[in-house]
């Protein structure tokens, strides 16, 4: 019997042969590659690089492709993946402001300099299921024009230069770097940012949407939500200059709040910032929700006790890698553990017992 | 895995884990936050350890792992592989051999001496975690030294059930200042934690915390005059080596319930029964 619980490592290498096997399922079936991953399935790509916080397409399809579809689970191979890389130094901030959108919508102005360009969204599909896809993929090319050039201004300069709007200092303070430093309470909100653009999108999803429900009201319009791609400028130190290195696509989106004033704040609009990799905008407008929500303190808000106001409580909870990890480590053996809780519940039982017994006898 | 460094991790984040150790060792018993990294293996699953065991690790050393006090759990299995490929080091099962041992849950029974290292997986390194969820708070009351609280829970334990209902994780004071968790071991292990010949090093790498006690440290586990500090286990003898001084499993070996119990470190009772001690389940 006690010969059962051994044999662990051949185990494990079985259970391995077999998933690699399930991973690839029907072998008459063609097998996908990583660039038909990458081009088809770009949305789950986009998500992956985000919360797995490393901008590589190919890696994350590749990681989609070897986590069978799961995921966390291919956020779970970027992120570790990414401990191994050595850190050269850190780009220049990026510039927004240069984006070229393919998409750029604003819910608070009919019209605005720069447009509204719907770009490929999913807002006004039908979802009624596509059988034609079943059969056959192929699709009559979309109607193009040329890009636009220039910078798209942002909305949130429109409302302040009338000052309607709360001022955003300009701030040259290198932020702290979560991969890089504990994360420590009380977080600036750089901190909880660079938390929030690497949080689970349920998680964000959800906190999100407790505050349009009442969980820490602060009535968001989506001021702009801009998509598109921004170069990349890294600082050389032997060239003495900046250059070009390369491009992400980002999805931004700023939120301008109702605010009617607190003990310390004019009434005026606020903000929220969203800012992730790929096009994420589910995750980037969740993201504006909940830091807006999160910076009550910092506005003289009251707390009125919401789980998104919980700087503590969001942040410790939002990484799905850490969450996914500590849940399911339940799986391993406790069998020590729960022996000397045995022994504990059966001493208590026992002693219960007797003493129920010695109450009936008087 | 040639492209990796050894053991891992790269030369620099080695060295930011061995300052928290280093720190750790200094004031023993306190919690020291690092940058905990993505590992390869699920946060949770002995990623604290592995990150210790990485910064540790020389190509000289010895290693072993148990999970349950078993060379041959799972995931201990897993964890050896581990830095078998990425480390190339040597591995052990037999205790006395092994110069650096990674733990989840229990401490060997054979005692370790010195030039060895014990590193514990910890789930959650806050001992006052569920009595305040707050890990802001619970720093502040580690700085202030206010441990009432705990107390009272103890108290509260006595005043309800007669007994303190702590079977296991049961805190600890080191060196008469920390509070401190001495990670899910069953308390039956507690009396060996101090004045430990061995360096104590504990890893929780999802709550990014490391912290140590070095060789011979005094660490007393929390009691009452009137309720002093109990050790328990099964109360039986090993069933394979007899052994009545060890901790035990506990088997279903049948259908009807049928059980036998059996030392949890299986290094201890296989060296146990190569000796010649045997048990009445022994065949």
């Amino acid at each position: 019997m006690y010969v059962a619980v051994k044999g662990g490592e051949r185990a494990i290498e079985n259970a391995h042969a077999w998933l690699a096997e399930e991973r690839r399922g029907n072998t008459d079936i063609a097998e996908l590659s990583i660039a038909q991953i990458r081009e088809q399935l770009s949305l789950a790509v986009n998500r992956v690089m985000a919360e797995g916080s490393l901008y590589d397409p190919d890696l994350a399809a590749l990681a989609i492709k070897q986590a069978r579809g799961d995921l966390i689970e291919a956020i779970f191979l970027i992120r570790a993946y990414r401990t191994t890389l050595p850190r050269f130094g850190a780009s220049e901030p990026v510039d927004t402001g240069i984006m070229a959108c393919d998409r750029r919508i604003s819910a608070t102005f009919k019209d605005l300099p720069g447009g509204q360009v719907l770009g490929p969204t999913f807002d006004y599909t039908h979802r009624l299921l596509d059988f034609k896809l079943a059969a056959d993929g192929e699709v009559p090319k979309a109607p193009s024009r040329g890009a636009e050039t220039g910078t798209v201004p942002h909305v949130t300069e429109f409302l302040n230069r009338e000052g309607l709007i709360e001022e955003a200092p300009h701030d040259d303070t290198p932020p702290p770097d979560l991969t890089r430093e504990p994360l420590e309470m009380p977080a600036e909100r750089a901190l909880r940012l660079q938390a929030l653009t690497r949080a689970d999108e349920g998680f964000t999803l959800g906190l999100a949407y407790s505050t349009q429900r009442g969980y820490g009201r602060n009535h968001a319009f989506v001021g702009e939500l801009r998509i598109g791609s921004v170069p990349v400028e890294m600082d050389i130190p032997e060239l003495g200059f900046a250059v070009e290195i390369g491009e992400v696509i980002l999805t931004e989106c700023e939120t301008v709040n109702q605010f009617t004033g607190s003990k310390t704040e004019p009434p005026q609009f606020t903000r929220g910032y969203g800012l992730v990799f790929g096009q994420t905008e589910r995750k980037a407008i969740s993201m504006a929700l909940v830091d807006r929500a999160l910076r009550w303190e910092e506005l003289g808000e009251d707390n009125v006790g919401a789980p998104a106001q919980d700087a503590e409580f969001v942040l410790y909870h939002a990484d799905n890698i850490q969450a996914t990890g500590f849940l399911e480590h339940i799986k391993l053996p406790h069998y020590v553990d729960f022996q000397s809780e045995l022994e504990l519940v059966r001493k208590l039982r026992r002693e219960a017992g007797a003493q129920q017994v010695q109450e009936a006898a008087e | 895995m040639t492209e990796y460094n050894f053991a891992y991790l790269d030369e620099q984040t080695k060295r930011m884990i061995r300052r928290a150790i280093l720190k750790g060792l200094a004031i023993p018993g306190y919690q020291v936050p690092f940058a905990s990294r993505e590992m390869p293996m699920p946060y949770g699953w002995g990623t604290g350890g592995v990150q210790v065991s990485a910064a540790v690790l020389t190509p000289k050393d010895t290693f072993k792992v148990i999970d349950q006090g078993a060379d041959d759990t799972t995931n201990a299995v897993s964890i050896r592989t581990f830095f078998q490929r990425t480390a190339g080091v040597a591995t052990t099962t037999a205790t006395s051999d092994a110069t650096v041992i990674q733990t989840r849950h229990r401490i060997p029974e054979e005692p370790l001496h010195e030039g060895q290292i014990l590193v514990y997986q910890v789930p959650i390194p806050e001992p006052l975690r569920f009595l305040e969820p707050r890990e802001s708070e619970t720093r502040k009351m580690h700085s202030l030294e206010e441990y009432g609280l705990m107390h009272v829970k103890l108290y509260e334990d006595i005043s309800r059930h007669g007994h303190i209902a702590t079977s296991y994780a049961y805190p600890v004071k080191v060196e008469g200042r920390y509070v401190t968790d001495p990670s899910p071991i069953p308390k039956f292990d507690n009396p060996k934690l101090g004045d430990m010949a061995a360096i104590q090093l504990f890893g929780a790498g999802r709550e990014q915390r490391i912290y140590a006690l070095p060789p011979y440290t005094q660490v007393v586990s929390l009691d009452f005059q009137d309720h002093p500090f109990e050790a328990s286990k099964a109360d039986h003898p090993c069933g394979m080596c007899g052994a009545t001084d060890s901790y035990l499993d506990e088997l279903i070996i049948d259908d009807a319930g049928g059980r036998m119990f059996v030392c949890s470190d299986t290094d201890y009772c296989e060296a146990r029964q190569a000796a010649g001690h045997k048990g009445k389940d022994a065949a």
